[in-house]
């Protein structure tokens, strides 16, 4: 049965797909819209998006935090929303990470090897699988800092860390410069970690709010006037701390930017 | 059986016991390409950025010239080499308590390597290997034919079977341990200039 | 297994950060600016990668086969007249050091910086039988004379200002307490340091790398002292921690390109000394230490940690580690290295060091030898959480959370309860209200009235996948 699955699934071309529509438990409470802008984004390009609507967390905040047995009920649950679609896409480096690379406590079985294969975080869908060279109906007249959190650069490998040696590249800057009137203003500091850690935001507090100001600042400095990330929860954190020290920063999605809307 | 032989026995079979089950094998070290060209101007331009200093020195003469010229105030100048006569020969020097006073020593190294600027020093170019570090300053002479690319090359060079001491010297001793602030002669050598003198003109 | 008191590196970490503006902003910028030289240093080498992937299958060959390389190290040290010791542990270690040093008579010591010797903590160990031990490196002296240890394995008094420095030498030393310029203050210790170097009656240093083939060891210094140290007394004794061995004297090539690369950005440092056995006129000592290393080869998990060649790049690529200052982690190794380090040493004492970290991975991908620190840290969170040393308030919290995150018809509760989500919103984020440490520094979230999937119920509804209707 699996592996009839399987069969079907390698010979299927990106419009055929069936697509599982991921989004987080925080995008889920906290920013819809841009569940909304992943969404109708996907839908653009003529793909068949479900969204099962059982899904709750995939168990990261237990995990990260060592805690396996608490993380199992959440990444069995993901593994039975997920396991019939093609291809799980999610707007959250941190999240799909967890799913690709973590989801070691359960047992190995198909549904989970295919669960964690088959899992793509939302821009290197659009640039690796989808292969888009346009996004016609986005434009972006604004200058925005990019901020590629450490999971999906170092977890997923959308952009090149600087500590590795090699060629240089950057998946989200590829989507971002296909969108009219955007101007990417360079960062002193493009992939030092923003200290929202999950559960470190608040069990290391001090340090967290430090890293998250100077990386405010960072943007700031620059001209920035949005800060646009593949990972809403590291922009959570520093919307919060640009907040209450009073900086005016505007903090959005790559998908919102992308889907052009909802803002 | 005294104490050490009892724990050599106990740590030895501690790791035999706990050994990883997967028995790696020693990965092929592979000859990196080089880029062509000469090896003096790279190793001259890391001497530099190491805080030494490189002098073509065309005769002795111009060698001795040039030392006193670097160093004019110099009262002891400890010489290790034929070359140099200096005011102390190191082969007269039993106790390197002696070198205390030295202000300039004059060692000859081997051979450079051009990857950091660094020269290969041992006990037998040195005689007395505390010239290397008590001396206030050093002159270093070098075949300029001497250099070769990389610490690879480097490791093909020593022969660490034959010296009980050697040492790759990349230019005079420096800390950063204040604001890290980089400040040259901590505890060893103040400065360092190689003088380009091949072997020949001896 | 311990009685020590459990470290708090979070509560040390905003000491640090609230104690001025001075002090974490110049920490973080230091070790900022040290990894972008070693960004332009490692760029400048088109085989690093491949170098970083050779230098780890030699360590981990090495590893698997210590037993051998060991046994061909001593017997060629041996042969080239060195003295060689075995220690199982700290203890051993500082005893045969102090019995070497009975048998020649030795009360004054100078040493070089090493690791395994504070590991040990063999300086106050001697001093307390009435051997002076004086520190030579100029940062590890600094930190000797203010009392302190090192706080980053390779510059010890980094979280200093040159202020503090001013400070501690014109208390300790008697030097101009206005006088901060480096320079001056580096010459100072260097004209404190040589009478005390002619004195010694012996010099000790650590061990970088230590080779088999030849019996050869090699101590990597920017200063000279531990060749001043090696060449002026008559004794020289050198500790080893045994995981320092490599098999063969061409593998030097591979560790010398990448260590101070990976340390500080450059090239080499400015000594390489080669020691093989003892100098003319000397006489050379050597103690192999385990402490804890042979059990830690036996960790599945975490034996790939003994490949550290100890150049300290995770510590300055750590974001963490940059804003905490070394001191936080109250161990002797600190920053990534020393979070998945330090448990092997006191399980409960460190229990809170793995939690110490975003998981940013910067510290594996810097890592000379390749060591997994951050999944490494991860497995010692697995590690805490399994002996039941979460912080009560998460571990209680997350069985909640856990059990609801299981149950969507829970969820969806929860979910529909939360009047509105902003009620909701931090006791998700922080699973203890009483706390609440979000809000300290940071602003709520801005939360609407209406989530993703009660929006996609009304504008979806009829593509919704019916068998998953809650």
């Amino acid at each position: 049965m699996a592996t009839q699955t399987e069969a079907t699934r390698q010979g299927t071309s990106p419009e055929n797909m069936r697509i599982g529509l991921f989004i987080p438990c925080y995008i889920d409470l906290i920013y819809p819209e841009v569940g909304v802008a992943t969404l109708e984004l996907l839908e653009r390009f003529g793909l068949d998006v479900g969204y099962p609507l059982n899904q709750t967390c995939c168990g990261q905040p237990m995990s990260n935090s060592g805690d396996e047995v608490n993380a199992a009920a959440a990444e069995r649950l993901f593994i039975e929303n997920f396991k019939g679609y093609d291809c799980i896409v999610g707007p959250a480096g941190s999240c799909v990470k967890q799913v690709r690379c973590h989801f070691d406590s359960l047992e190995q079985t198909d549904d989970v090897k295919h669960v964690r294969q088959h899992t793509y975080e939302l821009v290197e869908f659009l640039h690796d699988i989808l292969k888009v060279d346009s996004f016609p109906w986005a434009e972006f007249q604004h200058s925005v800092a990019l901020h590629n959190s450490c999971s999906s650069i170092r977890g997923l490998g959308i952009a090149k860390p600087s500590e590795i040696m090699g060629i240089p590249f950057n998946k989200t800057v590829d989507l971002l410069s296909k969108v009219k009137g955007l101007v990417l203003v360079p960062v002193d500091r493009p992939d030092d970690c923003c200290g929202f850690g999950g559960t470190f935001c608040v069990t290391d507090e001090a340090v967290s709010a430090r890293m998250g100001l100077e990386k405010a600042h960072d943007h700031v400095r620059h001209g920035a006037e949005y800060v646009v990330s593949p990972d809403m929860s590291c922009l959570m954190h520093q919307q919060g701390v640009a907040r209450r020290a009073g900086l005016d920063l505007k903090y959005i999605h790559v998908a919102q930017v992308l889907n052009g809307g909802p803002f | 059986m005294p104490t050490s032989k009892i724990s050599r026995e106990t740590i030895l079979s501690a790791i035999r016991n706990n050994l990883p089950q997967r028995q790696l094998e020693h990965p092929r070290i592979p000859g990196f390409q080089r880029p062509a060209g000469p090896l003096k101007p790279v190793f001259e331009q890391r001497l530099q950025e190491a805080g030494a200093a490189a002098h073509d020195v065309g005769s002795v003469a111009e060698a001795e010239a040039k030392l006193v010229a670097l160093h004019p105030g110099a009262k002891v100048i400890c010489s290790a080499v034929p070359e140099i006569a200096g005011t102390r020969r190191v082969e007269t020097v039993h106790d390197p308590h002696e070198l205390a006073d030295v202000d300039v020593g004059v060692v000859r190294a081997q051979f450079g390597v051009a990857e950091g600027g660094a020269v290969w020093l041992t006990q037998e170019d040195l005689v007395v290997d505390a010239l290397a570090f008590l001396s206030q300053h050093l002159i270093v002479l070098l075949d300029p034919s001497e250099i070769v690319p990389d610490m690879h090359a480097a490791y093909r060079r020593v022969r660490l079977n034959e010296t009980a001491y050697g040492c790759f010297m990349m230019g005079p001793s420096a800390t950063a341990d204040v604001e890290a602030t980089l400040v040259h002669g901590a505890q060893g050598a103040r400065s360092l200039n190689v003088f380009f003198l091949p072997l020949r003109s001896a | 297994m311990s009685n020590a008191k459990r470290v708090d590196p979070a509560a040390a970490a905003e000491l640090f950060i609230i104690r001025d503006q001075v002090h974490e902003p110049m920490h973080d910028r230091f070790l900022w600016a040290t990894m972008q030289r070693r960004d332009k240093e490692a760029a400048a080498i088109p085989e690093w990668e491949e170098l970083r992937e050779i230098a780890s299958k030699i360590k981990e060959h090495t590893l698997t086969h210590l037993d051998h390389y060991l046994e061909e190290f001593e017997a060629n040290a041996t042969k080239r007249g060195a003295h060689v010791h075995w220690a199982l542990d700290a203890a051993e270690h500082n005893d045969v050091v102090h019995s070497i040093l009975q048998d020649h008579g030795v009360k004054k010591l100078i040493k070089s910086k090493s690791m395994l010797q504070e590991e040990c903590g063999m300086t106050p160990y001697l001093e307390h039988r009435g051997i002076k031990v004086i520190e030579s490196d100029l940062g590890e002296r600094i930190q000797q004379l203010d009392g302190q240890p090192p706080s980053h394995i390779v510059f010890p008094a980094i979280h200093k200002t040159r202020q503090d420095v001013a400070q501690v030498f014109a208390r300790t030393i008697g030097t101009d307490p206005h006088n901060d310029d480096p320079h001056f203050l580096t010459e100072a210790m260097r004209n404190n340091a040589r009478p005390r170097f002619l004195v010694a009656g012996a010099g000790m240093t650590g061990c970088n790398f230590a080779t088999a083939e030849t019996g050869t060891f090699t101590v990597c210094t920017n200063e000279g002292n531990a060749d001043i140290g090696a060449s002026v007394p008559p004794l020289h004794i050198a500790s080893i921690g045994i995981e320092k061995l490599i098999p063969r004297v061409e593998d030097m090539g591979v560790f010398l390109r990448l260590l101070s690369r990976s340390a500080v950005g450059t090239p080499l440092t400015q000594y390489s000394s080669h020691f093989t056995g003892p100098r003319k006129g000397g006489e050379l000592h050597i103690v192999l230490v385990d402490n804890g290393r042979s059990r830690r080869l036996g960790m599945p998990d975490f034996w790939h940690s003994l490949k550290c060649i100890r150049c300290g790049a995770c510590m300055n690529t750590c974001p963490v580690y940059r804003r905490s200052g070394g001191l936080a982690y109250g161990a002797t190794y600190s920053g990534p290295i020393g979070v998945i380090l330090d448990p092997t040493f006191d399980e409960f004492k460190y229990s809170e060091l793995p939690f110490h970290s975003t998981l940013c991975g910067s510290c594996s991908e810097v890592c000379p030898v390749k060591i997994d620190i951050s999944d490494q840290i991860l497995k010692w969170r697995r590690v805490m959480a399994k002996k039941g040393y979460l912080p009560l308030a998460k571990r209680l919290s997350f069985a909640v959370a856990g059990h609801v995150f299981g149950h969507p018809e829970e969820y969806h509760v929860i979910e529909k309860a939360a009047e509105p989500a902003l009620d909701y919103a931090p006791h998700f984020l922080v699973y203890n209200r009483s706390l609440n440490p979000w809000a300290r520094d940071r602003e709520l979230p801005q939360l609407t009235k209406q989530t993703f999937r009660e929006w996609y119920l009304a504008n979806r509804s009829k593509h919704a996948n019916v068998q998953n209707q809650s």
